[in-house]
């Protein structure tokens, strides 16, 4: 399955871009989380939620939709 | 003509509408670079009770977004320039300022008398404190956060709906995720931000629109670009907090103890500038490190000597191996004070690495 990834904040910094496309054969958020570390180690250490489909989702989540976005928190005021 | 004349012509306001702006009293924390402009439009828009909570002086480098602050306002806590500006704004509006750190202590009762609570703060630490407290108090929070040229906004609590715990339900590591002073913010954004949040705060109080309840707009100045990501309440990290509701005030901030406090080498602290070297060792303790020109504080009684701390300048601290100034991160966490860090090495190490340095020089 062909997923767009979007990156916010600290998290776009790492990867240096916006989105991108990934393949990821799996089945869980967690799984395509180890794929997404293998080309940004960094983002192992990196504190993010992530979404599917725009829409807050815990790790454990089985994959269905085609859309993954990681939401680091900002501290900034 | 009268002052809110613009508000009372819209149909969806009217004067019963304007009224309910008079009636509402709204508690902004934080007076920067968000809560500048929510401030200013609450006040322009006549919310008749408003409360500001800064401990904060203003500096020369808020000003490239802190709007409602002059060169006048230099060194002047926050609060109280805040207030000056916002009452030439609109002079009909009660104002109340409180110009110190929000703690566990005053939180809940500083709440109690407000109908809405902004976040326009700048450090986990703070934001967990108040959404918790919004939770025990039972207040909706207009929340909004930024990086660098990248904003969040979103309401929590708002009827039973989903707090800043159920998107993130634990604080990061302090200091893992840059804040403005240390990373650089475009000045603009907080305008964009903060006016949204005050868009929110309108809305709740005139029942208008839809409310940004259960989900988080993010928004990125430089591709003009918002997202919004729907947010499920967890109950179980509300139930959470609501069980903590007796003890909330005489427990003990939990909040950053999950986690190591932020450690540095000793050559990493010497690349740190304007800084507060602390040594929490006893008296009696050697070698001494008196190049640094160290505030002396023991690990023991730090709790009652915060106000030795500068609060302006990078904490650095250091012990005799690196265990004890640990702690004390930890401690000054607790209250609020953060920019602190702990020296891996002990004291003899880092007297070998002056003299080394001096060797060199």
């Amino acid at each position: 399955m062909q997923l767009t990834i979007k990156y916010f904040g600290l998290i776009a910094e790492i990867t240096k871009r916006n989105k991108e496309q990934f393949e990821f054969s799996g089945t869980l958020i967690n799984e395509f989380l180890e794929t997404v570390y293998l080309k940004y180690p960094k983002l192992k250490e990196t504190h993010f939620q992530v979404a599917q489909n725009n829409e807050i989702v815990s790790k454990e989540t089985i994959i269905t939709q085609t859309e993954i976005a990681l939401l680091p928190p900002f501290a900034g005021g | 003509m009268t002052r809110y004349d613009r508000h009372i012509i819209l149909s969806e306001i009217g004067q019963k509408g304007q009224d309910k702006l008079t009636q509402a009293k709204v508690l902004v924390v934080g007076a920067g670079g968000l809560g500048c402009p929510v401030l200013q439009y609450l006040t322009a828009a006549g919310i008749g009770t408003i409360g500001i909570v800064d401990f904060d002086v203003v500096e020369k480098s808020n000003l490239q977004r802190q709007v409602l602050f002059g060169t006048s306002s230099l060194g002047k806590n926050k609060a109280i320039a805040a207030k000056q500006r916002l009452l030439d704004l609109n002079d009909t509006i009660s104002i109340h300022t409180y110009p110190e750190k929000l703690t566990r202590k005053n939180v809940l009762e500083l709440f109690k008398d407000y109908d809405i609570i902004v976040d326009g703060t700048d450090n986990f630490a703070t934001r967990y404190l108040i959404n918790d407290a919004s939770i025990i108090t039972n207040k909706p929070l207009v929340y909004g956060a930024i990086y660098k040229f990248e904003g969040q906004v979103a309401v929590f609590n708002y009827k039973n709906g989903a707090s800043y715990r159920c998107l993130f339900p634990t604080p990061s590591k302090e200091g893992a995720i840059p804040n403005c002073s240390e990373i650089g913010v475009l000045g603009v954004l907080p305008g964009i931000i903060g006016s949204m949040q005050a868009n929110e705060v309108l809305k709740i109080i005139l029942g208008l629109g839809n409310i940004l309840s259960g989900k988080l707009l993010c928004y990125n100045a430089l591709t003009t670009q918002t997202t919004t990501l729907i947010i499920h309440k967890v109950e179980s990290e509300i139930k959470k907090v609501l069980s903590k509701k007796e003890s909330f005030q005489n427990t003990v901030e939990e909040l950053n103890c999950n986690f190591n406090p932020p450690e540095i080498s000793i050559e990493d602290a010497f690349k740190k500038r304007n800084i507060q070297f602390i040594d929490v060792r006893e008296k009696d303790e050697f070698p001494k490190v008196d190049s640094l020109n160290p505030t002396h504080i023991p690990l023991s009684k730090l709790e009652n000597n915060l106000h030795k701390i500068d609060l302006k300048k990078k904490k650095i601290i250091f012990c005799q191996s690196g265990i004890r100034s640990k702690k004390a991160v930890s401690i000054l966490q607790k209250h609020n004070i953060n920019n602190s860090y702990s020296i891996k090495e002990g004291a003899s190490e880092i007297l070998e690495y002056i003299n080394q340095l001096h060797k060199q020089q």
